[in-house]
C-alpha cells in the first residue's frame, strides 16, 4: 500500500483509452465499475475534444456481481460492435474488473464476431498509464499484422532506391493526452517533407487498424515517443527488419542528429545543409548579447523520460543553463534518464512522489524549473519561475495555437517559453531594486509571483532604502548567529538565489568556525564557493 | 405521488462513483482526512475531478493497493496502519479521519470498519477514525457524502432539547442566510449537519426537527430518525417555491405564527421573483433535458419548469427513493418522463432526437454535445454553486440561462449597418 495524495500517471486502462481515442475506427470495450467513466472528462474537457472516447463501459455495480458478469460483458460487447462498428475492437478490464477475473477478452473471441480483436492485459496493480499505453499499441500492431508478418518474407532494407521512389517512414507515438503531439506530428512531417522523406502512416494519432495493417510498407520507423512507441518499434524491426530512430526530435542539435540518424537509417546521403543553423532561430538567440543574462542559470528538470532527457540537452548545450537537478516519474525510462544525469554530474531522482520532488527543487535551489504543471504548483510555492514540458496534461497544455516542441519551430516554441518567465524573474528583481524609487511607491504593483517577489513589503521603509531600517537579527537552525548587518545584506540579494546564498554561506561559516554571520561573512563565502 | 410517467433503464452509465463527494466534503470539514482505500484509478479520479494541484497537501488521498497487497503477501490491515501512522504524523491537525472504501477495497472484501475501529483506539483523544463506502459498485456521485454523514451520526451527542437541524452541506454563506431567516421566524436553536469542523457535531435526539438541504441523504435521514429525530417532510430548497415550502415545513413544526411567516418571507419572494424575472424570459419555452448524475435532477427540474417556464423533456435520475421525493414528484407537471438508471448511449439518441435547448450532464459528455450543437450545463456544477433557498433562486436560474445566452452572444449574426 502507497499512500498518493497525487499521481503523475494515471493506471494502464488510461493509457488504453489513450490508443483508443487517438485512433478511428477502433473501439475499447472496458470491463470497469460505475464511476470508471470519469476518464471520458480527459478527453472531452483536458483534450477539449468534441468527441466521446470510443470506450463502452460495462459499468456493473453490486448487484451485477452476483449474478453472470460474464454475460453481461457478452452483452456490452456485442452492442457495442453493432451500433459502432469497428474496424477492430480492444477489449480488456480495469483494476477492480481485474480482481473478479471474467477474462473479457477471451469472452469476446469466443463470440464469433468478425473483425479483429485485441485481448488486453494490463495489470492495474503495478503499471501505470503510459506502460498501459505503449503496451495497448504494441499488442494491437502486433495482432493486427500477426499473419502478415508469418507469411511475408522479409524485404532487403533501403528497397526505395531499387523501387525508384522516395523514401517512407512510419511516425509513431503520438497520441492524445501526449504533450504537443498535434503540433509535433506537423512539424516532423514538415521537416521529413523538405528533406525528400514520405509519410507512410502516422499512429496511434489520426490511424485506423486498417492504416496499422501498412506499417510494414515503410523504410523505417520514426520512434517519436519512446514511452509509447519503443516496444513497437522494437517488434516491427524483429518482424519486418524495418529499424527505428533512437533520436527525439527536440532542440536544435537533436533535430540535426535525429536527420542524420535518419538518413542513415534510410542510406541516404547526408546532406551539408543539415548543419545550416538558420532553420531555428534558438542558436541566434541564445547567441545573442542579451542572452548573456542566461549564463549558467540554474535549472532543474522533472517530468517524463523523453521531455527531461530532451531538455537537459537543450538546457545544457544550447542555452548555456547548469542544470543542477533531474528526474523522472517514467519507471521505464529511469535507465536513460539515470545516464543523462550521470553525464551532467548528477544522480537522477526517479519517483512518483511530487513531495519528494518539490523537496529536490527546494534543495537545488534552481532559478527555473522545467517540469509538469505540478512543479508549476510547487515552483510557485518556492517563489522560482517554471515552465511546462512534460504531461499529465493540463487543459493550458493543449494551446489553441501551433506550438510544437520538435523540430526547428519547437526549438523556437522551447526559447520563448522557458525564456520569457526567465525575463520575469529578472524583472521581479528589478522591482525589488527600484521598490524605492518614486515611480514604484505605489504598492499595488504585483507582477506574476505576487506575494512572494514582486510586491512591495510596508514594512520597509520607502524613503532610504534598505538601510532605513533595521532588519532583525536572526538565529539559524544550527545555531548560527546571522546579525542585523547580515541579514540587511542578505535581503539585497535576488529572492530566488537568497536561500541558496544563505546556505552556502551558513555552511561556510560552519567549515571556517564562525558563529556570527554579518555581511563580510557573506563576502567570505561569496569567495570561497566562487574560488 | 403525481402523475410523472415513470421509466427503468439499464445499461451503460456514465455518472461519477461516491468517491467524488470527497471533492466538497473535505472543503465543509477542513479538519477532516478522507483517506481512499482503493487503486490508482481512485486516486486518478479524485484528482481529474478536483483540481488537486492547486492544494500544497491536499486533504484527501488514496492508499493505493498493491500486487503484493492482494497476493496476500502483505497484510492489507497491517499496511493500512502503516500508512494511517505515517499520514497523521506528517498531518498532525487531521481531527477525524475518514477511511473510505472503494470498488477493488469491497471486491477483496478490506474490513474497513474493523479498521476504522482500531486505529480509534490506536489514536483515542487525538484522532476519530471513521469508514464508509464510496465505491462505484455501490454508490453513485452524491450517495458519498450521505456515506460519510451516517459514519458521524453514531458520534453526535444525545440531546432532548427542541432544535432544528439542516442536513446535507451547504455553502458557509447561504447556510448563515437560512439561519438568520429561522431566528427572524423566532425558530432559535437552528444547528447544521455536517458541521464546519469535523469535531463540531451538533447534538440529536426526540426533539431534533430535521430539515434535509440535499435529496440525497437517504441513509443518514434513517440513522438520525433511528437516534430519535424527526424527518421533516418538504421539498428541497432549491428556487422561491421549494424554498417557501422548505421553510414552511420547519414553521409549521415550530408553530409559527403564520402572520410572522408570510410577513418574513413575503418580502423576500417578491423581491426573487423579481430577480428571476429576467431569466424567466431567457429560460421560458425552452426544452431541457437532464441525464442523470448528481440525483439534484428532479427539484431542479421542478424549479426550471415551475419557476423558469422550461419544458421538461426529460428527467434522468441515478436511482428514485420515492419517499425522498414525495413532495417533489407532487410538483411537478403530468406526464413528466422520469428514467431511473441509464444507457447512455440510447439516453444520448433520444437527445439527439428531441433536439432540447439544454441538457444538463456530466463534464464528460458536454464538449461532444456542445460540438453537436446542443448546449450544456454541467450536473457538478451544482453541487459546488451557492444555490439553495429563496435568495439563491435567480443565481440558481443564471446558471441555466447562461449557456443559452452565451449560444446567442457568439453566434454570427450579419452585420447590421445602423
Amino acid at each position: 500500500m502507497e499512500l498518493t495524495l497525487w499521481t503523475y500517471e494515471g493506471p494502464p486502462h488510461i493509457g488504453a483509452m489513450r490508443i483508443a481515442s487517438s485512433m478511428k475506427g477502433l473501439h475499447y470495450v472496458l470491463h470497469a465499475p460505475q464511476g470508471d467513466t470519469y476518464a471520458d472528462l480527459l478527453f472531452t474537457m483536458i483534450e477539449r475534444r468534441g468527441s466521446r472516447p470510443p470506450v463502452t463501459y460495462t459499468t456493473f455495480q453490486a448487484r451485477d456481481l452476483g449474478g453472470d458478469t460474464a454475460e453481461l460483458v457478452k452483452g456490452h460487447i456485442s452492442e457495442a460492435v453493432e451500433r459502432f462498428k469497428p474496424e477492430a475492437l480492444l477489449v480488456g478490464e480495469s483494476c477492480t474488473a481485474e480482481l473478479i477475473q471474467d477474462q473479457p477478452g477471451s469472452l469476446a473471441k469466443g463470440m464469433g464476431l468478425n473483425i479483429p480483436i485485441v485481448s488486453l492485459e494490463l495489470p492495474a496493480y503495478s503499471k501505470k498509464e503510459n506502460w498501459g499505453a505503449a503496451e495497448t499499441f504494441y499488442q494491437l500492431i502486433r495482432g493486427l499484422l500477426k499473419e502478415t508478418s508469418q507469411d511475408t518474407s522479409r524485404k532487403p532494407l533501403r528497397s526505395w532506391k531499387e523501387e525508384g521512389r522516395r523514401p517512407r517512414v512510419n511516425l509513431l507515438g503520438p497520441s492524445l493526452l501526449g504533450f504537443r503531439c498535434r503540433d509535433d506530428v506537423l512539424e516532423i512531417q514538415k521537416i521529413l517533407g523538405e528533406n525528400g522523406i514520405d509519410v507512410n502512416v502516422i499512429a496511434p494519432l489520426g490511424a485506423t487498424p486498417n492504416d496499422l495493417k501498412r506499417l510494414p510498407n515503410a523504410d523505417a520507423n520514426v520512434c517519436l515517443y519512446p514511452e509509447i512507441a519503443e516496444s513497437a518499434c522494437i517488434w516491427i524491426e524483429r518482424n519486418f527488419n524495418i529499424p527505428f530512430t533512437q533520436t527525439v526530435p527536440i532542440g536544435v542539435r537533436a533535430t540535426k542528429d535525429f536527420l542524420k540518424e535518419l538518413y542513415s537509417l534510410l542510406g541516404m546521403e547526408i546532406s551539408s545543409s543539415i548543419n545550416e543553423n538558420d532553420k531555428s532561430k534558438l542558436p541566434w538567440y541564445s547567441k545573442s548579447v542579451d542572452s548573456n543574462y542566461l549564463t549558467g542559470k540554474r535549472v532543474f528538470i522533472f517530468g517524463d523520460g523523453t521531455h527531461v532527457i530532451a531538455a537537459a540537452r537543450i538546457a545544457n548545450e544550447e542555452l548555456g543553463f547548469e542544470v543542477v537537478g533531474i528526474g523522472t516519474y517514467s519507471r521505464e525510462m529511469a535507465r536513460k534518464v539515470r545516464a543523462t544525469a550521470k553525464d551532467l554530474g548528477l544522480e537522477a531522482l526517479i519517483t512518483n512522489d511530487y513531495l519528494e520532488v518539490e523537496e529536490a527543487i527546494k534543495e537545488s535551489a534552481p532559478e527555473l524549473v522545467l517540469g509538469t504543471q505540478m512543479e508549476r504548483h510547487s515552483a510557485k510555492r518556492l517563489g522560482i519561475p517554471c515552465t511546462v514540458i512534460s504531461t499529465p496534461m493540463h487543459v493550458q497544455d493543449v494551446p489553441a495555437r501551433y506550438s510544437p516542441q520538435m523540430g526547428w519551430e519547437g526549438a523556437n516554441v522551447i526559447f520563448d517559453d522557458w525564456v520569457h518567465p526567465l525575463m520575469m524573474g529578472l524583472e521581479e528583481h528589478l522591482i525589488g531594486m527600484f521598490k524605492h524609487d518614486f515611480e514604484f511607491t505605489d504598492d499595488g504593483h504585483q507582477s506574476h509571483l505576487g506575494h512572494l517577489g514582486g510586491k512591495t513589503d510596508n514594512s520597509e521603509d520607502h524613503e532610504q532604502g534598505f538601510n532605513a531600517k533595521q532588519i532583525e537579527p536572526s538565529e539559524s537552525e544550527s545555531g548560527l548567529i546571522w546579525t542585523s548587518e547580515g541579514e540587511t545584506e542578505l535581503a539585497k540579494i535576488p529572492f530566488f538565489v537568497r536561500g541558496k546564498v544563505r546556505r552556502n554561506t551558513e555552511k561556510y561559516a560552519r567549515q571556517a568556525g564562525c558563529r556570527q554571520i554579518d555581511g563580510e561573512t557573506l563576502l567570505d563565502a561569496k569567495a570561497y564557493f566562487s574560488a | 405521488m403525481s402523475g410523472s410517467t415513470l421509466l427503468k433503464e439499464t445499461g451503460p452509465r456514465e455518472v461519477f462513483c461516491g468517491l467524488t463527494s470527497i471533492v466538497w466534503l473535505h472543503r465543509r470539514m477542513p479538519d477532516a482526512f478522507f483517506l481512499v482505500v482503493g487503486s490508482r484509478t481512485c486516486a486518478h479520479l479524485i484528482q481529474s475531478a478536483a483540481g488537486v494541484m492547486i492544494f500544497a497537501e491536499p486533504r484527501f488521498g488514496t492508499a493505493i493497493l498493491e500486487e503484493r497487497d492482494l497476493a496476500g503477501l502483505a497484510d492489507a490491515h497491517e499496511e493500512l496502519d502503516r500508512v494511517v501512522k505515517n499520514l497523521l504524523k506528517r498531518r498532525p491537525e487531521i481531527r477525524t479521519l475518514f477511511l473510505v472504501g472503494s470498488c477493488p477495497s469491497e471486491v477483496i472484501k478490506i474490513d474497513l470498519s474493523r479498521a476504522a475501529e482500531r486505529l480509534s483506539s490506536q489514536f483515542q483523544g487525538q484522532v476519530r477514525v471513521l469508514n464508509y463506502s464510496g465505491s462505484g459498485i455501490e454508490t453513485t456521485f452524491t450517495q458519498g457524502e450521505d456515506g460519510a454523514l451516517k459514519a458521524l451520526v453514531p458520534l453526535m451527542p444525545k440531546t432532548k432539547k427542541e432544535q432544528l437541524l439542516l442536513v446535507g452541506t451547504l455553502a458557509n454563506p447561504v447556510e448563515d442566510r437560512l439561519k438568520t431567516i429561522f431566528k427572524r421566524l423566532g425558530i432559535q436553536n437552528i444547528d447544521s449537519f455536517p458541521p464546519r469542523q469535523s469535531t463540531e457535531l451538533p447534538s440529536i435526539g426526540t426533539g431534533t426537527k430535521v430539515l434535509l438541504v440535499q435529496p440525497y441523504l437517504t441513509d443518514t435521514a434513517r440513522v438520525l430518525k433511528d437516534r430519535g429525530a424527526e424527518i421533516l417532510k418538504a421539498p428541497f430548497p432549491l428556487g422561491v417555491e421549494g424554498s417557501k415550502h422548505w421553510i414552511e415545513a420547519a414553521a409549521n413544526s415550530f408553530n409559527v405564527n403564520k402572520e410572522l411567516l408570510n410577513s418574513t418571507l413575503e418580502p423576500l419572494i417578491i423581491r426573487a421573483r423579481k430577480a428571476l424575472k429576467p431569466y424567466r424570459e431567457k429560460l421560458s419555452g425552452k426544452k431541457l433535458f437532464l441525464l442523470p448524475e448528481s440525483q439534484l435532477e428532479i427539484p431542479l427540474a421542478r424549479f426550471l419548469n415551475n419557476e423558469c417556464g422550461m419544458e421538461l423533456i426529460e428527467v434522468g435520475i441515478p436511482y428514485l427513493n420515492r419517499e425522498m421525493m414525495e413532495s417533489e414528484l407532487d410538483l411537478l407537471p403530468p406526464n413528466t418522463r422520469i428514467v431511473e438508471g441509464q444507457h447512455v448511449e440510447k439516453q444520448l439518441d433520444r437527445v439527439r432526437g428531441e433536439k432540447p435547448d439544454l441538457v444538463v450532464c456530466g463534464m464528460g459528455l458536454a464538449n461532444p454535445l456542445e460540438a453537436e450543437g446542443i448546449s450544456t450545463k454541467w450536473s457538478i456544477e451544482m453541487v459546488f454553486s451557492p444555490i439553495h433557498g429563496i435568495d439563491q433562486a435567480s443565481d440558481l436560474a443564471e446558471l441555466f440561462a447562461r449557456p443559452l445566452h452565451r449560444k446567442n452572444l457568439i453566434t454570427p449574426q450579419a452585420l447590421k449597418t445602423v
